[in-house]
């Protein structure tokens, strides 16, 4: 019993040594301190800008909603794969995807909302961060259940039968983006963008955007559509500076 | 014969769950019932009809179907319990259950844990297994087994045929296993075209989908081939034996049927009758062969069972049993059990 005990404790100590078990001065370099809120008004600059679709994009389809009456004497449901107004692409979601640091940001306590609504998602395509609350409600009068599959996060599916239901869930990390689907439902879809910070936007009609009170600095810029995948740029904001940017997707 | 009944009853009662549960993975229904062993918080039984819209319309039926089978397959192992004289086939009852039984948590599990494959394939797999032991039992059942098909001679025993039978059964409950791998694996459409993939004759790219997708077709030639073997020995050496021609036929005209049914699968993009379809027709494949590959060894099967349970009135309905002692002139092969 004591031979094993030893053995156990010499093979733990190899371990220890052969894992590079250790202080963290060991490491190369320690990163840089947190900084929490580092936004400061008098500096913070802006990024506007477009999403361009170039090409024809599929003709939106009838969605077959028969499996549910009450879906069904909604009236006629067209797919949202390609929202497009003189040339602007709507449902982008754009963030910041790198250049922000070590930076820490307070994260919100108002919820962000998804509403089941017309055996639809509102809003398709939307962003919150890690840590706030997203309230999922079911507005229609049929059931839906809410499933989420993200990579990084944990999944949930959410069954909410009754109209008025509804359910908050908290993303923990940040992961873009996480697919939802109603299963009961299978035309009905939606991304959220989960980031560990407030700097995204989703493209409205005409395929505007704003992302305002960036500290100033240079940024990786990512664009993301459901459909035509993700872009990025780069850019540099200067204090008080707002910066024109614009995606063009092609088909 | 009214357990026989009962027993083919059960039987066809889970081709059609098998089919309820293609139409749940075809549509995409699985997880539109998110918990389990509720509804929605209902009861299982009492939640509401006009409820059950969208995918709730295959995953509910699902599930009440499958409750109905297992009730079926509770009675029926009791039955056997009580009426069935050979130990080997209330064994086979007690199996059925153990089996659905787990069945029914692997689904429970499988919805709870949002479908990871491995417990998804294990449920599509024990699936088979479940209806190849009711099919079992059905057919041991059956008049025609008991008798020891002796009206047209005595069963040969042909131990060539028993092999290559056996070795096509095996090999359609892979393909099957391989199907199921693919249908929730998501690799149903990995390779887009048919007959050829991807325009030639081997895929010019791989990855695990792709693997999985084109082994699941050379499994089909494979299976054929060895279920033309088959057939070709009974229809050869066996002819003037419909118990063994017609399930031989049958597996033929089966197996046309399922490479169509595959073929349209991919070419229709996974319509959900049409993929169903080929699920339950794939279970009627392997109880086909099933039922061929148990008649090849009906000899073998009087043989084991008497000489382990000793049993003289091995085969005989429960009212010959206790009408007293078997005479000598009994046609049933268990007299060779007492010789």
């Amino acid at each position: 019993m004591t031979a094993l005990l030893r053995f156990s404790l010499a093979l733990v100590a190899a371990g220890s040594i052969a894992c590079g078990g250790g202080t963290p001065q060991e490491t190369a370099s320690a990163p840089a301190p947190a900084v929490s809120n580092p936004v400061d008004p008098a500096t913070a600059g802006g990024l506007t800008g477009s999403i361009k679709l170039e090409g024809t994009p599929p003709a939106s389809e009838t969605i077959n909603r028969r499996s549910d009456p009450y879906c069904e004497q909604l009236g006629e449901a067209r797919t949202q794969n390609f929202v497009v107004s003189n040339g602007g692409l709507q449902n982008v979601f754009v963030y910041v995807k790198d250049g922000l640091g070590q930076m820490k940001f307070p994260v919100p306590t108002t919820a962000v909302v998804l509403d089941q609504q017309g055996c639809t998602y509102a809003p398709r395509v939307f962003g919150i961060q890690a840590g706030q609350p997203l309230e999922i409600l079911n507005s229609d009068e049929t059931l839906h259940n809410i499933h989420a599959l993200p990579m990084n996060n944990r999944e949930f599916n959410r069954g909410q039968a009754l109209k008025g239901l509804k359910h908050t869930h908290v993303f923990t990390t940040a992961e873009v983006m996480v697919p939802f689907k109603c299963d009961v439902h299978n035309w009905m879809n939606a991304w959220v963008g989960v980031l560990d910070h407030p700097f995204y936007a989703v493209s409205g009609t005409g395929g505007g955007f704003a992302i305002q009170n960036l500290p100033p600095g240079t940024y990786t810029i990512e664009a993301w559509h459901e459909k035509l995948g993700a872009q990025t740029q780069m850019v540099t904001i200067g204090p008080k500076e707002t910066k024109e940017l614009s995606f063009t997707f092609k088909l | 014969m009214l357990l026989h009944l009962y027993a083919v009853i059960v039987a066809v009662a889970t081709a059609v769950l098998i089919f309820a549960g293609g139409l749940v993975t075809s549509t995409g229904s699985g997880l539109s019932v998110p918990d389990w062993p509720t509804t929605y918080g209902w009861n299982m039984f009492t939640f509401p009809l006009e409820k059950m819209v969208g995918g709730i319309r295959f995953e509910h039926s699902h599930r009440l179907i499958a409750s109905g089978v297992g009730f079926l397959i509770v009675m029926l192992a009791i039955w056997l319990r009580l009426a069935e004289p050979r130990r080997l086939v209330r064994r086979l009852g007690y199996i059925a259950l153990a089996a659905v039984i787990t069945q029914g948590i692997l689904g429970g599990i499988t919805v709870l844990w949002f479908l990871p494959d491995p417990i998804s394939i294990a449920h599509a797999s024990l699936a088979q297994l479940v209806f190849c032991l009711t099919i079992s039992i059905a057919l041991m059942t059956s008049p025609g087994w008991k008798r020891g098909y002796v009206s047209h001679g005595a069963m040969p025993d042909d131990r060539p045929l028993q092999a290559v039978a056996l070795a096509t059964t095996a090999l359609v409950y892979l393909q099957i296993v391989v199907g199921a791998t693919m249908r929730h694996t998501d690799a149903g459409l990995a390779i887009p075209d048919f007959p050829l993939a991807f325009g030639q004759l081997l895929p010019p790219t791989w990855d695990g989908k792709i693997a999985v997708h084109f082994a699941h077709r050379v499994g089909a030639l494979v299976v054929t081939l060895f279920a033309i073997a088959t057939t070709g020995h009974v229809f050869y050496h066996h002819r003037s034996r419909p118990e063994l021609w017609r399930p031989s036929a049958l597996l033929l005209v089966l197996l046309a049927v399922q490479i169509t049914l595959g073929a349209l699968t991919v070419l229709t993009q996974r319509q959900f009758i049409v993929n169903s379809l080929h699920v339950v027709t794939g279970a009627s494949v392997l109880a086909t062969s099933l039922v061929l590959t148990l008649r090849t060894r009906r000899a073998r099967f009087d043989t084991n069972a008497g000489s382990k349970e000793q049993d003289p009135a091995y085969g005989l309905p429960m009212d010959v049993r206790r009408a007293g002692p078997i005479g000598p002139a009994d046609p049933i092969g268990s007299v060779r059990g007492r010789a």
